[in-house]
């Protein structure tokens, strides 16, 4: 045993029977360490930080560790004598520690082979300029798979249309309830709030100038052509394009969709192509829900300020043609596409783990919402440029 | 060499190396399983006993080596010969993987639905024959949240039963189950190994089921990133020149001693 040198001392100072680490020796070529007291998980958070810091400024290759006075020892206790051996064998020294009775030994000893290293989080450390180009080159591929996937929807499209008898109109008949007449009551509900809240927001400053019956005009054309299709897909994109992507998402969780690749049933033509369908078809009818009762909405504006029923409706009669209505039930369509993609792709997506479902839906959601609004931008550039 | 190879191996793994990303699972694994075989694979945890399977089904591409099953490369086959191998074996995963808006019999009738021209009715009589099979006979009806743990493997077992496959590959069949369940579910893939002559490879943690079931045992290590041992299980359980079969067989832990399998 080295002679004992008081002249370095630390412990937890919060109690007397705590933790405590002294300097001993004066041997050159050797550092001791005396680590003594109780060593649990209160007593060991007063002493690891400045034994480790002792441990990796000392210059000698030899480290020794005398833990015969430790009275106590507990996981915490085992897990800063283990973590002193590691870091002396990170700086190159050979740290030994003495006088520990046998099953503790034996549980310091048995850590040490599979210890990880500082900072261990399983992924290299990557910095801001590379962590961007990370991201640009996972949108870019984000893209092409997105691309590719519609092409994957348009294959298993053709597959069942050859074996149409095989086609499961059970399950695409319960897919388009749950996603397109289960929708219509809230779709209703938020298209008349909306006409009614456009009509009054744009009649206030017109009836300035007293050409507050145009309101009709603005609304009709606004909801049928533009906001109509767009809210019922924004609609649609936290309600059943986030249900598509949980709903699937889960199933490659269970290997339910495992089970169907190994039975050589496409999931994309078993799963994807009916939620597709599923909403192409029902988003026209669900905007053309918005549109009426958005106009419903703002009907009931104009009634208010006086106007008579029939001269709102010569206005709107006036303004909407048939283009207009056509306009709008191809965007939805379009849109009825984008959304149920999306979120069927982003389910497939689902990685493993506790939050990856509930990360699907948000990445459904988000992106659902981006590609309407891009979508949004390329028709009226389109509409524009065509004149229509 | 395996015994008994007096026929054409139904299912050949050569120099099979697998992995996922960069880390190699599995390096340079070759065996053969011949038809009628029950052959277990075990291992610990982490041996590549479940990345074996994915690569044997078709669920993950090896990064090197063949997998022939009845004779045909499942790596390089194109989708219509792949339609023909998948054909050839049933899967039963170790969570049932179910499809949990189907009920019993529709989970099991979906394979004669999707590849077979069976009227409804037949579809039903047979996926209901299926269900009658593994002793779920009156459970039809019922959704896989509203069945048992061991009645759900069953299913599962139906289901990968339902096209009269020649192959089954079972994962961890009877994980999770209690004894009585467990030697159930053993009864039965015995019986289907015997009766209809359906050759299985199974993955499984349980010496019992091993002892109980399997001509021919593969064990993986975790070390070796390969095969080990390979033999009969009762020659290997008393094989104690391999500490980790013999471990795996008798687990035995220094302070109680011996707990027989």
């Amino acid at each position: 045993m080295p002679r004992m040198d008081s002249t370095v001392q630390w412990s937890d100072a919060k109690t007397d029977y705590g933790a405590r680490v002294t300097i001993l020796g004066d041997d050159p070529r050797t550092l001791h360490l005396a680590i003594s007291g109780r060593l649990d998980a209160r007593t060991t958070a007063g002493i690891w930080q400045k034994a480790a810091d002792e441990i990796k400024r000392c210059a000698f290759p030899q480290v020794v560790v005398d833990a015969s006075e430790v009275s106590y020892c507990d996981g915490a206790g085992a897990g800063l004598l283990n973590y002193l051996v590691h870091i002396g064998q990170q700086g190159g020294k050979h740290v030994q520690i003495q006088g520990l009775s046998g099953p503790l030994q034996k549980q310091i000893s048995s850590g040490q082979s599979e210890l990880p290293s500082p900072g261990f989080s399983g992924a290299a450390k990557v910095g801001p300029i590379e962590a961007l180009g990370q991201k640009v080159l996972d949108l870019g591929q984000d893209l092409v798979a997105q691309i590719a996937f519609v092409g994957q929807i348009c294959q298993g499209t053709v597959r069942l249309c050859r074996q149409f008898r095989r086609f499961r109109w059970k399950d695409s008949l319960y897919i388009m309830e749950l996603g397109g007449v289960n929708a219509a009551g809230v779709v209703a509900l938020l298209g008349c709030l909306f006409g009614l809240i456009m009509a009054f927001s744009a009649a206030m400053p017109l009836r300035r100038f007293g050409v507050e019956v145009y309101v009709s005009d603005l609304v009709a054309i606004a909801l049928v052509r533009v906001l109509g299709p767009f809210l019922t897909a924004v609609i649609l994109a936290g309600r059943t394009g986030s249900a598509y992507a949980a709903e699937i998402g889960t199933m490659k969780i269970n290997n339910e969709l495992d089970a169907l690749e190994v039975m050589a049933i496409d999931p994309v033509t078993f799963l994807v192509v009916p939620r597709v369908l599923a909403l192409i078809v029902a988003m026209p009818m669900l905007a053309m829900i918005t549109n009426l009762v958005g106009l419903a909405g703002s009907a009931m504006v104009i009634v208010s300020l006086g106007y008579p029923l029939v001269t709102y409706w010569a206005h709107v009669n006036d303004i909407l043609t048939a283009t207009d209505v056509g306009v709008g039930l191809v965007k939805a369509t379009v849109f009825g596409g984008l959304v149920g993609t999306i979120g069927c792709l982003r389910g497939l997506q689902t990685q493993t783990g506790p939050g990856a479902v509930g990360q699907s839906t948000t990445r459904a959601v988000v992106s659902s919402l981006i590609a309407l609004v891009l979508a949004e931008g390329v028709f009226s550039v389109l509409l524009y440029v065509l004149d229509i | 060499m395996m015994a008994a190879s007096t026929s054409d191996p139904i299912v050949r793994v050569d120099g099979l190396t697998a992995g996922y990303d960069r880390m190699v699972v599995l390096q340079d694994v070759s065996f053969e399983v011949y038809p009628g075989q029950i052959v277990a694979i075990l291992g610990g945890s982490g041996c590549g006993k479940s990345t074996l399977l994915n690569a044997m089904i078709g669920l993950l591409t090896p990064m090197a080596g063949t997998i022939l099953i009845n004779g045909r490369d499942i790596v390089t086959a194109d989708d219509r010969q792949r339609e023909q191998i998948l054909s050839a074996f049933g899967v039963a995963f170790q969570s049932g993987a179910l499809f949990g808006s189907m009920t019993a019999l529709e989970n099991v009738a979906l394979p004669l639905e999707e590849f077979t021209d069976l009227p409804a009715e037949a579809v039903e009589w047979i996926a209901a024959m299926k269900l009658q099979m593994v002793g779920l006979g009156g459970f039809e009806h019922y959704k896989p949240c509203e069945l048992s743990g061991g009645m759900c493997k069953r299913v599962a077992l139906a289901r990968a039963m339902t096209r009269d496959p020649k192959i089954l590959f079972l994962d961890e069949p009877t994980a999770g189950l209690d004894p009585m369940t467990a030697a159930q579910l053993d009864e039965l893939i015995l019986q289907l190994s015997q009766g209809l002559g359906v050759t299985c490879v199974m993955v499984t943690h349980e010496p019992a089921s091993v002892l109980a079931l399997a001509d021919w045992v593969i064990f993986l290590d975790k070390a070796a990133k390969g095969i080990t041992a390979q033999g009969r299980p009762t020659d290997l359980s008393h094989d104690a020149a391999n500490s980790l079969v013999w471990q795996f067989f008798h687990r035995k832990t220094k302070d109680r001693g011996t707990v027989d399998a």
